[in-house]
């Protein structure tokens, strides 16, 4: 579901000039063993050398990317699809695949996905928030962190659709969880979890929780050990309790990540697929509430409907775009505390002093 | 220069290898083209490749195909007595996995080389209408290969050569395997509630829906259920609608008043409690426990397959609880039709391989004793009815076949069309939430209207009946 890396180090002007390469001092033989060393004043280039080593990335990435992604974007104003083995198209239809999505139920499955996520992505980084702290700082003196860091980040090592699969068999009506709720006395008669939509809702999203808390929580880390230490000493001299130092300090200052955390999540959720298809043996039940944008768009796929599947994953493309965009421009801020607000009152100031000046 | 060329050389071998995958096809397709050119002169083709969804048809095929000299251990190649090879093709049948396989290999079937290509593939009912189309012509009719249905099938029984012809009625694959299904039910259960456990007595008190019900109530007072789930009565009704679900030529759904009877009826006995609340349709872990010796279920409805492959690995009791009777009404379920390529290059060798499984006889009374599947042979399975050493451990020695044989004489098929495997599943799945009362009647039907046309993009309407 969610995909994430760590966000790309930038690689500053600083950076360049410390790696610029050094001008080459080229021996020129001249008369009678009289050797003179001259500075010559052009570069090496060695750029076309990294060139030469990406070279293959772009090639596989021409051939089984972007081929087919040229592909999806053609097929989506096409009528093509397979009825039984005979091929129907394609036929070029403009953009009738769109306004027949648009009259479907997409905008539900939207909804239904956005509600698993938010079910998911709440705990998960409040949860995230409150270990990474808990983990980073040095005064609690917790023991084997580094245990506890491989614990929490298991789950998301079990495939998706295997950790499915077990939670639907646990939370059956005859299952395990209702034997155990029933034999302590808790409830008299099983409970019907998979049956409503409180409750398939409730556990795809506990799920997706347990599966990725972990991860965010190793990349908060991250970037809360990012923070000088010196901030902290000096809060604590001033007094500081923890949750002032939590709201104060460490959470402006891992803004950045924060965003970046909550940008890729969002656009992991949108591709939800694996655990809801197991979960409801692919039909979203009940009555369709947790069918998914991608569960959606792979019922379309059962038939080869390359058209409509396609013209799906085109407004998916544009949403996912659209917070791509809002990512970077997030991330790009380079105002100390990664906040747009904090950048334009820096701005404001520093003119106003100009203006002074 | 030297740190130059070896840099240019690494590059060009890391691009290459990132590409390398993809360049080994071509070359070897060259090589097979050859012999392309040979078979299409009469020879035979030195591999033989089967598409199937499990390995019960080569099981089938060792066991009874005298040619086979051994297969290897992986299961994938069986080497025939003159060096021929039969490749198996095994994909799951799973979420459409094998359909969706066997697509694709059929549509690269003319260009595919002599030995890539498809020889037999294998269909069930389900959905084997898609391929015996004659428009599409994937399946040989069976004169092409030198096969006479109605003098060499004649002993098959009818249903299963309609199911496997053509709206023309020309017969385009056979089967080995028919299943009429019947009523398992518990001995135990049926002596406490009806006081006798006699096949004869429990079969009349479920020979039709009506006093199928009147035996519901009966065993309801002691706290049994009939039937573990809806689903379980799917088939009788559905394998007795009196179209098609499709019309040939027609892209409308016409829902038929069969089906619509099963939706109430199944509504009415769900809330009756004559069936298990608790259990969502079949295939599922629920379902299967309803099978074992804990469950208050009476009786399940199941061909020669299913009391084989699901009941008896889900019963946890004693061999001998467990007894068939006949079903409230006659009725099939499953069975896996073999079919003979459209450009295969091996038809001599396909021809003997659709003869010696699905037509001889002997080979069939083989299956039915070694595997306990109803085979299709009219008289075979008549003398075994008759016959004590067919009688099933599992049942405690009771003869199956004798109540088998009644219900596959009389079973009508269904008319199919090529929808019928979207239709099936998808009015269950949509009438689930219907019938668990998550949804009314209307969202049901407006929710498998949405599903049908979401598999079946060519479907413009679908009809309910009034």
């Amino acid at each position: 579901m969610e995909r994430r890396g760590s966000p790309a180090s930038r690689w500053t002007a600083a950076d360049s000039a410390r790696f610029k390469p050094p001008s080459v001092r080229v021996c020129f033989e001249k008369k009678k063993g009289m050797t003179v060393y001259e500075t010559k004043r052009k570069k090496v280039d060695y750029s076309k050398w990294g060139y030469i080593f990406i070279l293959p990335f772009f090639i596989s990435f021409f051939i089984f990317s972007l081929i087919p992604l040229v592909d999806t974007v053609r097929y989506s104003f096409f009528e093509y699809y397979r009825s039984g083995i005979k091929e129907i198209g394609p036929n070029f239809i403009g953009m009738a695949n769109y306004a027949s999505l648009l009259k479907s139920d997409m905008l539900k499955y939207g909804a239904n996905t956005l509600i698993l996520w938010i079910i998911g992505f709440i705990p998960q980084i409040v949860i995230a928030l409150v270990l990474a702290e808990w983990f980073v700082d040095a005064r609690l003196k917790i023991r084997g962190t580094q245990f506890f860091k491989v614990v929490i980040y298991l789950p998301n090592l079990i495939m998706a659709s295997a950790f499915a699969m077990l939670f639907f068999t646990m939370f059956s009506t005859n299952g395990p969880v209702n034997s155990i709720l029933m034999s302590i006395g808790i409830i008299g008669e099983p409970i019907d979890f998979l049956g409503t939509a409180f409750g398939t809702r409730s556990l795809v999203g506990f799920m997706n929780f347990l599966m990725w808390f972990g991860n965010s929580t190793i990349m908060l880390m991250a970037a809360i050990m990012g923070i000088s230490p010196d901030i902290f000493e000096a809060s604590d001299l001033d007094g500081c309790n923890s949750f002032q130092r939590f709201f104060y300090i460490t959470l402006p200052q891992i803004r950045p990540i924060l965003a970046y955390t909550l940008i890729t999540a969002i656009i992991g959720g949108l591709q939800m697929f694996d655990v809801p298809q197991i979960l409801t043996n692919g039909q979203g039940t009940p009555d369709r509430t947790s069918m998914t944008l991608i569960m959606f768009l792979n019922s379309h796929l059962k038939s080869r409907n390359y058209g409509m599947a396609g013209a799906l994953s085109v407004y998916l493309f544009i949403v996912s775009g659209i917070l791509c965009f809002i990512v970077y421009r997030m991330t790009n801020n380079d105002d100390p505390d990664g906040s747009k607000a904090a950048a334009k009152k820096a701005r404001k100031q520093q003119r106003k002093q100009q203006r002074r000046g | 220069m030297k740190k130059r060329v070896v840099c240019i050389v690494l590059a060009a071998a890391m691009a290459a290898g990132s590409l390398a995958g993809c360049g080994s096809k071509p070359g070897s397709g060259g090589s097979d083209g050859g012999a392309a050119g040979e078979a299409s002169g009469g020879e035979e083709g030195k591999v033989i490749n089967i598409y199937s969804w499990n390995d019960e048809f080569r099981e089938r095929v060792e066991a009874v195909y005298p040619e086979v000299k051994e297969t290897s251990s992986d299961g994938t190649v069986t080497t025939l007595n003159d060096g021929t090879e039969i490749h198996w093709i095994i994909n799951p049948n799973q979420d459409g996995v094998y359909q969706q396989k066997l697509d694709e290999a059929l549509m690269k079937q003319a260009d595919a080389a002599a030995d890539d290509k498809v020889d037999i593939f294998l269909s069930e009912t389900d959905y084997v209408n898609k391929y015996t189309d004659a428009e599409a012509d994937v399946a040989m009719p069976l004169t092409d290969l030198g096969i006479d249905p109605d003098s060499e099938l004649s002993d098959q029984y009818e249903f299963t050569k309609v199911t496997a012809s053509d709206t023309e009625g020309v017969q385009r694959g056979s089967t080995w395997q028919c299943c009429p299904g019947l009523l398992v039910y518990r001995r135990d259960i049926a002596k406490e509630v009806f006081g006798t456990d006699d096949p004869e007595e429990i079969g009349e008190k479920v020979k039709d829906w009506d006093t199928m019900k009147a035996t519901a109530e009966e065993l309801k007072a002691k706290g049994y259920f009939t039937f573990s789930s809806y689903a379980d009565t799917f088939r009788l009704y559905g394998n007795s609608i009196e179209n098609s679900w499709v019309s040939p030529g027609e892209s409308t759904i016409k829902v038929d008043q069969k089906i619509v009877d099963w939706i109430n009826d199944s509504k009415e006995w769900l809330d009756a409690g004559y069936l298990d609340k608790t259990v969502k349709g079949q295939w599922n872990d629920d379902w299967n426990k309803a099978m074992g010796s804990a469950s208050k279920v009476f009786a399940f409805l199941f061909p020669a397959w299913g009391i084989d492959f699901t009941l008896k690995p889900n019963w946890d009791g004693e061999d001998g609880v467990w007894a068939v009777t006949n079903p409230p009404q006659e009725y099939n379920w499953g069975g896996s039709y073999v079919h003979a390529c459209t450009g295969t290059d091996n038809p001599e060798h396909v021809k003997d391989i659709i003869l010696a499984v699905t037509v001889d006889k002997e080979n069939l009374l083989k299956i039915s004793k070694d595997y306990s599947d109803f085979t299709n042979t009219t008289s075979g399975m008549q003398e075994a009815a008759k016959d004590d050493s067919y009688a099933s451990e599992f049942l405690g020695g009771q003869n199956p076949f004798t109540y088998f044989a009644p219900v596959a004489e009389n079973i009508k098929i269904a008319p199919l069309c090529a929808y019928d495997q979207g239709c099936v599943e998808l009015i269950q799945n949509s009438f689930s939430d219907y019938l668990q009362g998550k949804v009314d009647y209307d969202k049901a039907k407006a929710n498998f209207e949405t599903a049908i046309i979401e598999r079946y993009p060519d479907i413009t309407a679908v009809e309910w009946p009034e």
